[in-house]
C-alpha cells in the first residue's frame, strides 16, 4: 500500500489512557526529568535506589503538563536493564503516572527490549537508527512491531550522525522506506528526530544548527507522509546551563519556529517553558538573532546580555500559591471553605467581625455565603465528601473564632441566631456504629442545621425526651447492624403513641427504602424519609423545613406506597420448599475422599498488641473510599476522571494518619481465636467438641438454611454442610475468631475537641480497616501456621480481598448466617470479653465498635453464600432448638422472614 | 490448509452479523458431573482434586463437550469456543498439571473440530468455524501481588510468551480456524498473548485471523490493569487484528458505552459477548434469552459489532435469542483500515530474515 498525506491514520499512543498524536492535538510535551542522562537529581535517586522519589519525579511531570514520560537509564555505572524494568513496574502502579504513555529511552537494545516487556500500553522506543547497519535495524523495527510501540529513529547512519540538512534528509527518507516497505511499520508511528544540537557555542559551524533543523523539520512533514517530528529541546541551549531564563527563552524560541515547520513533539521540562508571548522584547530579539542565525555576532551579543539577566531568578511561581489572599474578603472566605484551608481563616472572621453590625451576621453572611458554594458544589457533584468535611473543619474554626463575640453579643441585646433547623442525631440502643452518622452530621451543620449528636447506643427514651428538650425539627436514626432496624420501628410507634409530628430520618448500612417504606412509615403518622446517603441529607432536610409549599412529601408517600404494593406482590410470589425437601438437597460435599487436616493447635489462642504496621499490609481500602461516599474499586479509584483526584487527597491523609497511629501506638489490635473438633449433627447444627475425645460437647451452633424454591440442581445451602457429618465417621474440624482494634474513640476524640471531623471521622475509618485487615491477616496464619490445611499459599492481597482462599470466614449477623444472637455462642467458645476486652450490646453488637468475629470452614467447597427468606416452619423449628418462643425467634430473625407475623 | 478461513470469513462477515457460542461452563454445570469424570481414563492417581477443572473435560469426557459445541451449532451459532480458557502452563500449575496442558489443547480444538465439521456437513451454505480460546491466565503482569512492594511481578512476559506459545501451538494442531486472546483484564498479558501467536504464524507460515476480547471490571469503565477501552484497542492493534471487543463482568446494558468507544476507534472488526446479565446474590445469572436479547438488540440495531455472543450464564437459548437478533440486522461496515482478512499481504510481514 502506498501511503499518502490522506490516507495515513492518527498516530495513537496509550497509557491507561489514550494519547491522539494529530493536527488538533498540538505539540506533545515528553517528560524529560526521569532521565539519568539528562538529570543529576534522578541519576542519584536511582542510584541511591531510592525508586519513591524517582516515581515522584515522573508524577511531577505529569502534574506540570508532560503528555509521554520519557524513561533513560543508560549510565555505565547501572545495571540498566533491571533499572528499567524496576522503575516502569513502579510507575504501573501509580495511575497518576501510568495513565500516559511512556518513552523507553536507551542507545542499548536490550534496555529497550526490557522496557517493552513492562508497559501495558503503546509506548515509544527511543530510538534506533542505521547507525549499525540496515540488517541490524530492520530485525530491531520488526522486534518492535511484535511488542506494539511506534518509534524514534535518530538521523544517524554508519558514517554518523547527520548535521546538514543533505544529511538529515537522506537518512530520514532512507529509514522511512525501510520501515514502511520492509518492516510493514505503520508509517504514522514513525518519529524522526533529525538531531538538535547546541548553538551559541562559539564554532561558526553550529550557528545555523537551528535553521537547519527547522527545514528538515519541514521537508520531513511534506515528504513522508504520516511520520513525526522530534528532539530533545534542552540541548541547543546546552551552552547557557545556569541561566535558566536565557534557557526557557530559547526553548520557547525554538519550539514556535518548530512547530510552524510542523514539530509534533519534544523532550522537554514540563514545568520549564515560558510562554513565547511573554518573553521580554529585548531578551526575544537576542535569542530569535541566535535560534534563526540572523547576526553573525548573534552567540556574543546573547552572551553579554545573559550575563545582565544571571541572579533575576524565579521566584514568583511560590507567591503564586498565595495569589488568592489578594481577593476581596468574600472571595477569600469562598476561597478558603471551598479549598479547605483553615491558616487564614480567624485573621479573616476577624476582618469580617469588624466590618459588620452584630458578630452574628459573619456566620450569617460571608461564612454561609461561601457554605453555599460549598453546598451547591457538592450538590452538583463538583466537590466530594472529603472536601466538604474539610470545609466544614474551617467553618468550625471560624464559628469557634466568632462565638465568644456572639455570646457578649447575646447577652446584650438577648438576640438569637437563626438556623435552618435542630436536627437530633442518635445510632440506636444496640448499636455503636457512627461513622456515617458522623459525617451526615458535618454535613448538615456545614448547611447550617444546628445538630445534636446523642452519640452511639442511644435509649429510644432518651432520644425523643432529647427531640422534646431542644425542640428539635428533626429526628435522625442510624445503624449498622440487623436488629438496629427493628429498634428504629420502635422508636417510630413510640413516636406516635406521644403524637410527635417531627420528621424521622432513617440511615446507615443496613437500613434500605423498602425497609423503611414496609416497616417504619406505617407506624407513624408523621413523615418517614429513608436517606441513601449523607449528600441526600441536605435536601431532603431542606424540602421538610421548607416554609414554601412543595410536593415532597406527597410524592414521598406516593414512591412508599408504591414500594409496599410491589413488595406484598413479590412476597406472594416467593415459594418457598418445606423443611423435609430443603434438607434432602444439600449442597452435597465429598466426604468420602475428604481427610479434613487436624490443626496444629487446637483450643484457644490469645494475641494481643499485634504488630499495626504488619495488619497494614493486608489492608482492603475500597470499603474506606465507600465510607466517605467516593465510589469506585481501590486501586482504580485514584485515577478516576470524576473523583480520583480527591479520592489520592484523601488515600495521602489516611497514609499520613496511618504513619502516625503506627509511629504513636495509638491503637491496640488483640485478637483470640480458637478451633475445635466438630461434626455436623442432624436439624443444621453443628457440635464443638472440648477435646479430641469428641465426648463432651462443649458448644451446639445453630444454623439456618435456604428455603426459597429453586430449580432440581441448585442445593440449598446451609453452613451446616460444611463440617462432616457425625454419622459419616469423618473427624472434622472447624473455628472461631474474634479481632478487635481499640483506641480510635479515644484519638477521635482529641480532634473532635480540636474540632477537626475530617480527622476525627477518618480515625474511626482506619480502626474499621484495621479490624477486617486483622481479621483477614489472622485467616492467612490460620490456614498456613495455626491450622495449617493450606501451608503453602500465596496470595497477594487483591487475591485475598477477592476471596481466592480455601475455606470461609463467615460471621453471625452477615448474609449466611443472619441470626445475630449466635454471637453469644461464639463470644463464650472463645471468651472474648475477658481475654481481649470485646463485649456484646443488647443487639449483639460488638464494641469496640472497630471488631470482626467469625467462624472458621476449612472444607475446599465451603463458600460464601446468602440465605435469603425463610419459611414458618424453619422459623419454628429454630425456636424450639434455641429454647425460644416463636416471637423471640421472629424478632431475631426479621430481615429474614419470608411471611407476614 | 484445504479451505481458506480467511477468504470464508471475510465474505461472511461483509454480509452479515456472525455468531458466537455461549457459556461453557454453564452448560457443563447442567451435567452435574463428579470429581471421577474430571480424571476419568487419564489423571485417575493424580493427587489433588480436580472438580472444577473444566478443561480437562475435553480429554475425559470429550462425548459431554463435543455435546455442549453441537447444542449452540444446532441453534445457528457460527463459530465454537475451544473448552480449554484455562489450558496455560501457568493456569493449569494451580492443579500441577503443566504436563497436561498440550493435550488439554489440542483435545478441546478436536472437539469442536469434530462438531464442527458435522455441522458444516449438513449445513453447507453455513460453515462453522473453530476459535481457540487463549484466557488470561491468574498471574498479571503489570499488577503487583504486594501493596508493599508495587514493583513486584509474579509473572513476566517472558514466562507469559512461553506459555501461550504452547497453548497456541496445541490449539493450531487440533485444527483451530482462528484464535482468540479474551478475557484480557490485564492488556500486558494480552500483549505476550499476541506476542506468542505472531510468532507462531510466522513459524508456521499461517494467516490465521486473532481475535482479542477484553473485559471492563466494573462500573470504573477500566480494565482490570487500569484502561480505558479505547487505550485497550490501542495497546493491541499492531497485531494485524481481525476483531477486538468486549466479554464478561458486565451485562449487555453496561458493555454498550465501551462497545461503543471500540467502535468509534478501532480498525478492525468488532465483537461482544456479554454475560446473561449480573450475577444475583448467589452469583447466578438470571436474565432469560429475551430479556438479554433486549439488552443486547441496540449493540446490533446501531450497528456497533460483527460478531455477538454470550459469556457467562448464557445458554443455548440465549444464544438462539442472539442469533435471531443476529440475522435481523447489518452489520458494521469494514473499516477503512482494516486490512486483516481483506488484504493480500498478511499484516505482519514474515521471513524477511
Amino acid at each position: 500500500m502506498r501511503y499518502s498525506h490522506d490516507n495515513v491514520p492518527d498516530m495513537v499512543l496509550s497509557g491507561l489512557e489514550p494519547l491522539v498524536v494529530n493536527k488538533t492535538t498540538g505539540f506533545v510535551n515528553v517528560g524529560e526529568r526521569s532521565n539519568v542522562t539528562g538529570s543529576r537529581k534522578f541519576a542519584r535517586l536511582i542510584q541511591e535506589e531510592n525508586y519513591e522519589e524517582a516515581v515522584d519525579i515522573a508524577r511531577a511531570q505529569v502534574e506540570d503538563g508532560a503528555q509521554i514520560i520519557d524513561v533513560n537509564m543508560d549510565d555505565a555505572m547501572l545495571d540498566g536493564v533491571a533499572a528499567m524494568k524496576r522503575y516502569l513496574n513502579l510507575l504501573a502502579s501509580e495511575p497518576d503516572v501510568a495513565r500516559v504513555p511512556f518513552m523507553i529511552d536507551s542507545s542499548k537494545w536490550e534496555i529497550i527490549e526490557e522496557g517493552l516487556k513492562c508497559v501495558q500500553g503503546k509506548a515509544i522506543v527511543n530510538s534506533i537508527s542505521l547507525k549499525e547497519g540496515e540488517e541490524k535495524f530492520i530485525e530491531q523495527a520488526k522486534r518492535i512491531n511484535m511488542y506494539g510501540a511506534a518509534v524514534v529513529v535518530m538521523a544517524f547512519d554508519e558514517k554518523g550522525q547527520a548535521d546538514t540538512y543533505e544529511r538529515r534528509i537522506e537518512i530520514c527518507k532512507k529509514s522511512y522506506d525501510i520501515l514502511v516497505d520492509k518492516c510493514n511499520f505503520a508509517p504514522q508511528d514513525i518519529v524522526f528526530d533529525p538531531n538538535i544540537f547546541p548553538v551559541a557555542t562559539g564554532i561558526p559551524e553550529h550557528d545555523n544548527y537551528c535553521v537547519d533543523f527547522f527545514a528538515a523539520t519541514k521537508w520531513i512533514k511534506e515528504n513522508l507522509p504520516g511520520a513525526k517530528v522530534s528532539g530533545g529541546v534542552s540541548n541547543m541551549s546546552f551552552s547557557f546551563r545556569g541561566n535558566d531564563i536565557v534557557r526557557e527563552a530559547m526553548h520557547s524560541v525554538f519550539l514556535y519556529y518548530a512547530i510552524k515547520d510542523g514539530m509534533d513533539m519534544g523532550i522537554v521540562n514540563a514545568g520549564m517553558l515560558t510562554i513565547y508571548d511573554d518573553i521580554p522584547k529585548d531578551l526575544l530579539e537576542h535569542v530569535e538573532d541566535v535560534v534563526l542565525n540572523r547576526r553573525e555576532d548573534a552567540a556574543e551579543r546573547l552572551v553579554d546580555f545573559a550575563e545582565s539577566l544571571k541572579g533575576q531568578s524565579i521566584e514568583q511561581k511560590e507567591s503564586d500559591k498565595l495569589k488568592w489572599r489578594e481577593g476581596t474578603l468574600q472571595e477569600r472566605i469562598t476561597h478558603a471553605l471551598v479549598k479547605g484551608i483553615t491558616e487564614f481563616i480567624e485573621e479573616d472572621a476577624e476582618e469580617a467581625r469588624q466590618a459588620a453590625n452584630k458578630p452574628i451576621e459573619v456566620i450569617e453572611g460571608p461564612l454561609m455565603v461561601g457554605m453555599n458554594v460549598v453546598g451547591d458544589l457538592f450538590g452538583a457533584g463538583k466537590m466530594f465528601l472529603p472536601q466538604v468535611v474539610k470545609s466544614a473543619r474551617v467553618m468550625k474554626k471560624a464559628v469557634a473564632y466568632l462565638l465568644p463575640y456572639i455570646e457578649e453579643e447575646k447577652l446584650r441585646s438577648g438576640n438569637v441566631s437563626q438556623n435552618n433547623g435542630v436536627i437530633i442525631m442518635a445510632t440506636v440502643k444496640g448499636d455503636v456504629h457512627d461513622i456515617g452518622k458522623n459525617i451526615v452530621g458535618v454535613v448538615l451543620s456545614c448547611n447550617n442545621y444546628e445538630v445534636i449528636d446523642l452519640g452511639v447506643m442511644v435509649p429510644a427514651e432518651d432520644i425523643l425526651a432529647a427531640a422534646e428538650e431542644h425542640n428539635a425539627d428533626i429526628i435522625g436514626l442510624s445503624g449498622l447492624i440487623t436488629p438496629s432496624l427493628d429498634e428504629m420501628v420502635t422508636i417510630a410507634q413510640m413516636m406516635q403513641q406521644r403524637g410527635m409530628k417531627q420528621p424521622l430520618l432513617i440511615g446507615g448500612a443496613t437500613t434500605s427504602k423498602i425497609h423503611t417504606a414496609v416497616k417504619i412509615e406505617p407506624e407513624f403518622d408523621g413523615v418517614t424519609v429513608h436517606v441513601l446517603d449523607a449528600s441526600k441529607s441536605v435536601p431532603v432536610a431542606s424540602a421538610l423545613l421548607s416554609k414554601t409549599e412543595n410536593t415532597f412529601v406527597d410524592e414521598l408517600r406516593n414512591e412508599y406506597q408504591a414500594a409496599r404494593d410491589k413488595n406484598a406482590k413479590k412476597r406472594g410470589q416467593k415459594a418457598f420448599t418445606d423443611l423435609q425437601t430443603i434438607r434432602s438437597n444439600t449442597s452435597s460435599l465429598d466426604w468420602k475422599t475428604y481427610e479434613p487436616v487436624v490443626p496444629k493447635t487446637l483450643g484457644n489462642k490469645v494475641i494481643r498488641d499485634y504488630p499495626l504496621e504488619k495488619i497494614r499490609e493486608y489492608f482492603d481500602w475500597t470499603p474506606f473510599f465507600i465510607t466517605w461516599e467516593l465510589h469506585g474499586k481501590y486501586p482504580g479509584i485514584l485515577e478516576d476522571k470524576v473523583v480520583g483526584e480527591e479520592a489520592t487527597k484523601l488515600f495521602k491523609d489516611a497514609n499520613e494518619m496511618l504513619d502516625k497511629i503506627i509511629a504513636e501506638k495509638a491503637f491496640q489490635c488483640d485478637a483470640v481465636m480458637g478451633l475445635y473438633p466438630a461434626s455436623a449433627v442432624e436439624g443444621d447444627m453443628t457440635e464443638i467438641y472440648a477435646d479430641n475425645a469428641r465426648e463432651n460437647v462443649q458448644a451446639t451452633l445453630h444454623h439456618l438454611r435456604q428455603q426459597t424454591a429453586r430449580p432440581a440442581e441448585r442445593p440449598y445451602r446451609s453452613l451446616a454442610d460444611f463440617v462432616a457429618p457425625k454419622d459419616s465417621g469423618v473427624k472434622d474440624y472447624m473455628g472461631a475468631f474474634v479481632v478487635t482494634c481499640k483506641g480510635a474513640d479515644d484519638l477521635a476524640k482529641i480532634y473532635e475537641d480540636k474540632l477537626d471531623d475530617y480527622n476525627a471521622i477518618m480515625v474511626k475509618a482506619l480502626a474499621d480497616r484495621f479490624a477486617e485487615a486483622f481479621a483477614e491477616l489472622l485467616h492467612v496464619e490460620v490456614r498456613k501456621d495455626y491450622w495449617g490445611y493450606a501451608p503453602q499459599e500465596s496470595f497477594s492481597n487483591a487475591e485475598l480481598i477477592s476471596e481466592k482462599y480455601q475455606g470461609i470466614r463467615p460471621a453471625p449477623g452477615y448474609p449466611a448466617c443472619p441470626e445475630h444472637s449466635e454471637k453469644t455462642t461464639l463470644f463464650s467458645l472463645l471468651n472474648a470479653t475477658q481475654e481481649i476486652g470485646c463485649e456484646l450490646t443488647d443487639s449483639f453488637a460488638m464494641y469496640p465498635a472497630s471488631s470482626v468475629s467469625g467462624w472458621y470452614f476449612a472444607h475446599p467447597d465451603a463458600r460464601y453464600f446468602a440465605l435469603g427468606k425463610i419459611d414458618k416452619d424453619q422459623v419454628q423449628e429454630y425456636a424450639d432448638k434455641k429454647g425460644w418462643d416463636i416471637k423471640t425467634a421472629e424478632r431475631w430473625l426479621r430481615p429474614t422472614l419470608g411471611y407476614d407475623e | 490448509m484445504a479451505r481458506s478461513v480467511v477468504k470464508e470469513l471475510s465474505s461472511i462477515l461483509e454480509k452479515r452479523v456472525m455468531v458466537l457460542d455461549g457459556a461453557m461452563g454453564t452448560s457443563i454445570q447442567g451435567y452435574k458431573l463428579e470429581e471421577e469424570d474430571f480424571r476419568k481414563g487419564h489423571f485417575e492417581d493424580h493427587p489433588s482434586p480436580l472438580k472444577g477443572n473444566n478443561d480437562l473435560l475435553s480429554i475425559t469426557r470429550p462425548d459431554i463437550i463435543e455435546e455442549i459445541h453441537d447444542s449452540y451449532f444446532a441453534i445457528g451459532a457460527d463459530f465454537a469456543c475451544t473448552n480449554a480458557f484455562s489450558g496455560t502452563t501457568i493456569a493449569q500449575a494451580d492443579y500441577s498439571l503443566e504436563d497436561a496442558v498440550y493435550k488439554i489443547n489440542f483435545e478441546s480444538a478436536q472437539c469442536a473440530r469434530r462438531s464442527a465439521d458435522k455441522w458444516t456437513a449438513k449445513t453447507p451454505d453455513q460453515p462453522r468455524f473453530v476459535v481457540g480460546c487463549l484466557g488470561p491466565t491468574n498471574r498479571t503482569a503489570s499488577i503487583s501481588p504486594d501493596v508493599n512492594d508495587p514493583g513486584k511481578r509474579l509473572v513476566t512476559f517472558d514466562d507469559l510468551v512461553n506459555a501461550y506459545r504452547q497453548a497456541a501451538d496445541a490449539l493450531m494442531d487440533g485444527g483451530c480456524d482462528a484464535i482468540m486472546i479474551e478475557t484480557v483484564f490485564d492488556t500486558l498479558n494480552a500483549k505476550a498473548a499476541l506476542f506468542a501467536v505472531i510468532q507462531m504464524k510466522e513459524a508456521r507460515d499461517l494467516d490465521t485471523p486473532i481475535m482479542i476480547s477484553g473485559t471492563i471490571t466494573d462500573a470504573s469503565g477500566r480494565t482490570l490493569s487500569g484502561q480505558t477501552a479505547e487505550a485497550f484497542w490501542i495497546s493491541l492493534m499492531h497485531g494485524g487484528l481481525t476483531s477486538i471487543g468486549l466479554n464478561c463482568a458486565l451485562g449487555a446494558k453496561d458493555m454498550l458505552p465501551h462497545i461503543k468507544m471500540l467502535d468509534k476507534h478501532a480498525l478492525c472488526l468488532i465483537s461482544a459477548h456479554p454475560n446473561a446479565g449480573l450475577p444475583n446474590e448467589f452469583g447466578e445469572y438470571d436474565e432469560t434469552p429475551e430479556q438479554m436479547a433486549e439488552q443486547v438488540r441496540p449493540f446490533l440495531s446501531e450497528g456497533h459489532v460483527n460478531i455477538i455472543g454470550g459469556c457467562c450464564g448464557t445458554t443455548p437459548a440465549h444464544i438462539a435469542a442472539l442469533k435471531q437478533l443476529a440475522d435481523e440486522y447489518a452489520p458494521r461496515p469494514f473499516p477503512e483500515h482494516f486490512s486483516a482478512l481483506t488484504s493480500t499481504t498478511p499484516a505482519v510481514s514474515k521471513g524477511e530474515k
